[in-house]
């Protein structure tokens, strides 16, 4: 990538990234965001992480990006995990163990349908 | 931690209980669960508010409306009419009168539920930390392109003091004139260190922002650089925080491949870049001068001050030292500017602050808030109640070398200014919230045991006052005080403070100091009936400690 030498380079950049989020979330694209802070990883985010990947694996699934991102505070939550289906409001889910994430991949990322026993508001 | 809309308190001072004070708390409990609005409102007993014509009163926040006499039959009303459908019921608002006291700054402080307000953790559980695209979409770096584009350093600095950011390491500095005097300072190089070391225990508020957002660390110590005028920086990452030095260290990478760290960064001419470097798991090396012998490679002991690291840091050159909590507040005050930020928590200490918290509350984790916000409020709004029911004792704040808070401050509004003046410390900001079957001796053991084991030894009140003080500690837990040790415990408290070398030492003394001026009967009960109120402490011999 040519390096960011002025205020307008950095404009392009970021009109590009969100371009490109906008025609992910325009076709329906389905996100799975994983806590993974230490705190997160402590408590199993990885086994989860592993369960939601395996699940992509062997169900053929396609248009699912799985990605990671930091601990957002709710500790006592964690493993958390976050759906984004195409331009739908983020769903935030808590204590996701392996087993609660492949629910939630069968349930919610496949059949649309929010898996409420496990979703919290934030 | 979720917040919620509305917070009901209810007056509960002698006058108020004999007028059904708890009849009225158990119906506004059943009339909110009746409405389903339990998960958005909370409700809590605040003991005496200083007026007693109409009690009890009950006082609804954001409004600050005051209700009252409220007898139990009135509360579905007011459930109804103010908490359901957001109407004030003006027929039931106690008489107007002038206020004075703890009423008349509860509600001077309308309209300003403390809901958590984020700054420093803006993106951190959002973004993907290893993903610069992430970041700037979340307006990343437009900060350090507007200070070396449309800036001079000394507009910068003006900026930042006028905002009144004060240092989040514990010391409350302000970081304008710590910046002005690195600026001022002769010497070349320069150098910016962000103080990652976090070894408080019980405070991982920085460990948020390191693995949740670490460029905003980078850009803002790039825009540290530029003010004071360095070209090298370094992170002092506290050792066990592999992940984030992991994270670190790609951020700092896909910076330089973006040019956002290097030379000419933004074609101005200005040129920075950062190291990490990982410490070794000592508390001391958290202390400024410690951490700089550390990235040394010497032993990690304080230096003798002055001079101070903004003159004779690094290598002997001016250096600025920054925490990271204050760091993450940069980028945000250069985007919106001083005024905004300044509006934000009290006038002495503007801004938000995180805590972390943990103890016997229904909800632990991480919140930030506005500055000024009481304790009484992070235990019923954030932390939703004491566990169990349990009654609230103290808190302890800002990890070991913070102060232990009792029940009777928990008014006190949490910010730099007020908590000196009540004489205790915010530090760190961890907040460790404790129930009555805390045993302040066994807290204070706890807490001494660790300065014990992390006092550097170069200075003999810190080495020997600490390892003293454990042992009269547990003396007194297994029923062998006396009631001399108590005198001799606050000659420690006072010789650690007075005549310590660093800020270890001389923070190390305050649990002594606090347990014997707010909890003197039962450390007293200790010696004197060799019982531990609180249960905890063993109280039977065993071998005296050495
Ligand atoms: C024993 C001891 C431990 C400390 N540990 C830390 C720490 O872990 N992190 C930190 O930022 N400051 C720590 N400090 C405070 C630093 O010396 C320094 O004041 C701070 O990094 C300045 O940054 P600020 O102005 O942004 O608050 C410690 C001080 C002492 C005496």
């Amino acid at each position: 990538m040519a390096p960011i030498k002025s205020l307008e380079d950095l404009q392009r950049v970021r009109d590009e990234a969100l371009e490109k989020r906008r025609v992910k979330s325009a076709s329906g694209q389905t996100q799975v965001i994983v806590g993974m802070g230490t705190c997160g990883i402590a408590a199993g985010a990885r086994d989860t992480m592993k369960a939601i990947l395996e699940y992509i694996e062997h169900s053929g699934l396609t248009g699912v990006i799985v990605t990671q991102t930091g601990c957002i505070g709710l500790c006592e939550q964690e493993p958390i995990v976050q759906v984004v289906i195409g331009d739908q409001p983020k769903v935030t889910y808590g204590k996701v163990n392996a087993e609660t994430a492949r629910q939630i991949m069968r349930e919610h990322v496949e059949e649309g349908k929010v898996v409420d026993s496990h979703s919290i508001n934030l | 931690m979720k917040a919620v809309r509305s917070m009901v308190l209810v007056s509960s001072d002698p006058q108020s209980m004999e007028r059904g004070a708890q009849e009225v708390f158990d119906r506004l409990q059943s009339e909110i669960q009746a409405f389903h609005l339990e998960d958005e409102i909370s409700i809590t007993m605040v003991g005496d508010v200083g007026r007693h014509d109409a009690t009890p009163l009950l006082i609804v926040y954001p409004e600050a409306v005051i209700y009252g006499p409220v007898t139990p039959d009135d509360v579905h009303f007011l459930v109804e009419e103010h908490l359901y459908k957001g109407r004030i019921a003006s027929n039931l608002q106690a008489p107007a009168r002038e206020l004075t006291g703890r009423i008349a700054w509860i509600s001077a402080r309308k309209g300003t539920l403390p809901a958590e307000h984020r700054i420093v953790l803006e993106r951190a559980g959002l973004i993907d930390p290893d993903s610069i695209d992430d970041y700037i979409v979340h307006e990343g770096y437009q900060a350090l392109g507007k200070v070396l584009t449309e800036m001079t350093p000394v507009e910068l600095i003006a900026e930042i003091e006028k905002s009144g950011l004060r240092g989040r390491g514990g010391a409350g500095f302000p970081t304008g004139t710590k910046w002005r005097f690195v600026s001022k300072a002769a010497g070349n190089p320069k150098y910016v260190i962000c103080n990652a070391d976090e070894s408080e225990p019980g405070t991982f508020k920085d460990r948020l922002v390191l693995e949740g957002d670490p460029h905003s660390i980078l850009e803002a110590m790039a825009i540290a650089a530029y003010a004071v005028g360095a070209s090298e920086g370094y992170i002092y990452v506290r050792g066990e925080y592999r992940l984030a030095q992991e994270r670190l260290k790609t951020a700092i990478h896909q910076a330089r491949e973006m040019g956002l760290l290097g030379e000419n960064i933004f074609g101005s001419g200005f040129s920075f870049d950062i190291h990490v470097h990982s410490g070794a798991g000592a508390y001391i090396c958290g202390e400024e001068t410690a951490l700089i012998e550390s990235i040394e490679g010497k032993r990690g002991e304080p230096r003798p001050r002055p001079p101070y690291p903004t003159t004779n840091g690094l290598w002997g050159k001016p250096t600025l030292v920054n925490n990271v909590e204050t760091l993450a507040n940069i980028p945000a005050i250069v985007r919106h500017g001083a005024a905004w930020y300044k509006a934000i928590g009290t006038p002495s200490s503007p801004g938000t602050k995180v805590y972390t918290v943990m103890g016997n509350v229904n909800n632990t984790g991480l919140i930030e808030v506005p500055m000024g916000i009481t304790l009484r409020e992070v235990i019923s709004i954030y932390g939703k109640g004491m566990k169990n029911g349990s009654s609230f004792k103290l808190a302890q704040t800002g990890g070991s070398s913070g102060s232990i808070i009792p029940a009777s401050l928990q008014d006190t509004p949490m910010d730099f200014d007020s908590f000196s003046k009540a004489g205790v410390a915010l530090g760190s900001g961890a907040l460790l919230i404790c129930d009555e079957d805390t045993c302040v001796v066994d807290l204070a053991k706890v807490l001494i045991n660790f300065f014990r084991f992390e006092s550097c030894g170069k200075c003999n009140p810190c080495r020997i006052g600490n390892q003293r003080s454990f042992e009269i500690l547990t003396n007194i837990s297994e029923g062998r005080g006396t009631l001399s040790d108590l005198d001799f415990l606050q000659m420690l408290s006072d010789n650690m403070t007075l005549l310590s070398n660093c800020g270890l030492g001389q923070t190390a003394g305050t649990p002594l100091r606090d347990i014997l001026k707010y909890f003197r009967a039962e450390v007293e009960a200790h010696i004197r009936l060799k019982v531990c109120p609180a249960g905890i402490c063993p109280m039977t011999e065993k071998e005296p400690v050495h």
